[in-house]
């Protein structure tokens, strides 16, 4: 069993840690235009005012990181993704997790930014290899390592931990430390293949195991194309954490996705008093009285 | 409708491949005509599969199933089809674009694409644009584009433009899909239309039949 490592990151002084015995660092997933036909209105506009919103609830619903993608089919991302940034960052000061698959737009981004970001992702193609991983050297940034390879999504666990191996040992030679390296071994929909979580969380298992490495994955794919999502996610997004996924991008607002990640948390032992557990309940009741009062 | 063939129809409906495979072999030993056996009992049935899926009241797996269940019957189908001379609706050429690795809602379009009666060729998954403009042949009527990242539209783009540039835009009707794709972007890069599901695919596909076939 390799050790377990922590991976650190920030924005100007805060700081963030992921440790398999920490709390899970829910990584809020909701600034993304893609399939999300508002988001997508409103940036086109140059408004972001949805994005600051978007942006405060995330992080009060207890997302000590946020995912910002500014993909816009036809856009200047190069432009605009440093910008949505600024606007985050103009109401939250919690570190960011920087999504695009755009060098360039990832250079820009990363100027802009104060501290240790996330980049996500790089994966095992060569092009993405040598497009991301001097980036992340430069700015010293943690970066998100996809389990793709040139030949797609390996379709067995063993196939997806080389992968991730490929990418440890380039990012590592390089002199990204390893610490610095968040392994996602891709969740898929379970709705096309029955047995696409069972494989993700096998990779899990493996990866942490093998390297000690912290763990991502957009959690909430598995049920795309189910009905009652947020049961199968919750469900799910417990076993991945007992599995070794340290930092799911996951949708913080849905209280069965929250209150899970709390009570997995607790019952791993990854909650000292179960402070974590009973403050998250306190704040709902709060939240939940404050809609009553407004209503009443 | 006999009552093998509103059997039949019901095993596609319900996914049941085993039920549709017995169904189609006793429809063809009843002497029903292999196209009746096709329009009637499989096509509507998938067409209806698509109208549940679209109206939320079916979800994915189900119509997987359906799919299977419908690819099993034509295997035992296809021999007297062309036997009979019959053609298929028309031929389509479907792919994921260059630098995108999803292939999950193209292949749902797929299946719903052969379970509405169309020839289907997949491309797979990371098609380069040439590879779309060399597979335009004669009896191609429909090119299909999947994109499920916001940074590969642009692929999108690149190849109708290719396919633009090679003299083929007139020949084939293009049609694109995929999470980060709306309609006013497929109108904007020059596509023929857009389809926000795999229900919705193949009716579009149909009507670009339709409209050619005056």
């Amino acid at each position: 069993m390799a050790e377990n490592l922590k991976t650190t990151l920030s924005l100007g002084g805060k700081e963030v840690h992921i440790h398999r015995d920490l709390p899970t660092v829910m990584i809020g997933e909701r600034i993304n235009p893609t399939g999300r036909k508002a988001v997508l209105a409103a940036l086109e506009a140059g408004d972001f005012e949805i994005v600051r919103q978007d942006a405060l609830a995330q992080v009060k619903a207890g997302a000590p990181v946020l995912d910002v993608n500014a993909g816009i089919p036809g856009a200047d991302e190069v432009a605009l993704l440093p910008q949505v940034m600024k606007e985050v960052m103009s109401v939250v000061d919690v570190p960011l997790c920087i999504d695009t698959a755009n060098p360039q737009a990832l250079e820009a981004a990363l100027k802009v930014y104060e501290g240790k970001a996330l980049i996500n992702s790089v994966n095992g193609e060569e092009k993405s290899l040598n497009a991301v991983l001097p980036l992340a050297k430069e700015y010293g940034a943690a970066v998100i390592g996809l389990c793709i390879s040139n030949a797609g999504i390996p379709k067995t666990a063993e196939d997806r931990l080389e992968v991730a191996g490929k990418i440890i040992e380039r990012a590592t030679g390089m002199g990204i430390p390893i610490e610095d390296i968040v392994i996602d071994p891709l969740a898929m929909t379970m709705s096309a293949d029955h047995l696409a979580g069972a494989l993700t969380l096998e990779v899990v298992k493996m990866v942490t195991a093998k390297y000690g490495v912290n763990i991502t994955m957009g959690s909430s794919n598995v049920s795309f194309g189910l009905p009652d999502r947020k049961y199968v996610n919750a469900a799910f997004m417990a076993m991945a954490i007992q599995a070794g996924m340290t930092c799911p991008i996951t949708n913080p607002l849905v209280t069965e996705i929250r209150t899970t990640v709390f009570a997995s948390d607790l019952a791993l032992g990854k909650d000292e008093f179960a402070m974590g557990w009973v403050k998250a309940y306190r704040k709902r009741k709060k939240t939940q009285k404050q809609e009553r009062d407004l209503t009443e | 409708m006999s009552e093998v063939m509103e059997a039949l129809y019901e095993s596609v409906l319900e996914g049941e491949r085993d039920d549709t495979l017995e169904y189609v072999q006793k429809s063809l030993d009843e002497g029903i005509a292999p196209d009746v056996i096709l329009n009637k009992g499989m096509i509507d049935a998938m067409k209806e599969v698509g109208q549940l899926f679209e109206e939320g009241e079916y979800f994915v797996p189900e119509m997987l199933i359906s799919a299977r269940a419908m690819q099993g019957g034509m295997e035992i189908l296809k021999p007297h089809l062309i036997e009979s001379g019959i053609e298929p609706e028309g031929k389509i050429v479907l792919g994921t674009v260059k630098g995108d690795l999803h292939d999950i809602g193209k292949n749902l379009v797929g299946m719903m694409l052969e379970g509405a009666g169309f020839e289907v060729q997949d491309l797979g998954i990371d098609v380069a644009p040439e590879a779309f403009v060399e597979a335009i042949t004669d009896d191609v009527d429909i090119i299909g584009l999947s994109a499920l990242l916001t940074t590969t539209t642009f692929s999108m783009e690149a190849t109708i433009k290719a396919i633009q540039e090679a003299g083929l835009r007139s020949k084939v009707k293009i049609m694109v899909g995929g999470a980060p794709v709306t309609a006013d972007y497929a109108k904007k890069i020059g596509a023929d239309g857009y389809a926000s599901d795999a229900g919705q695919a193949a009716v579009l596909a149909q009507s670009f039949i339709e409209e050619s076939n005056g």
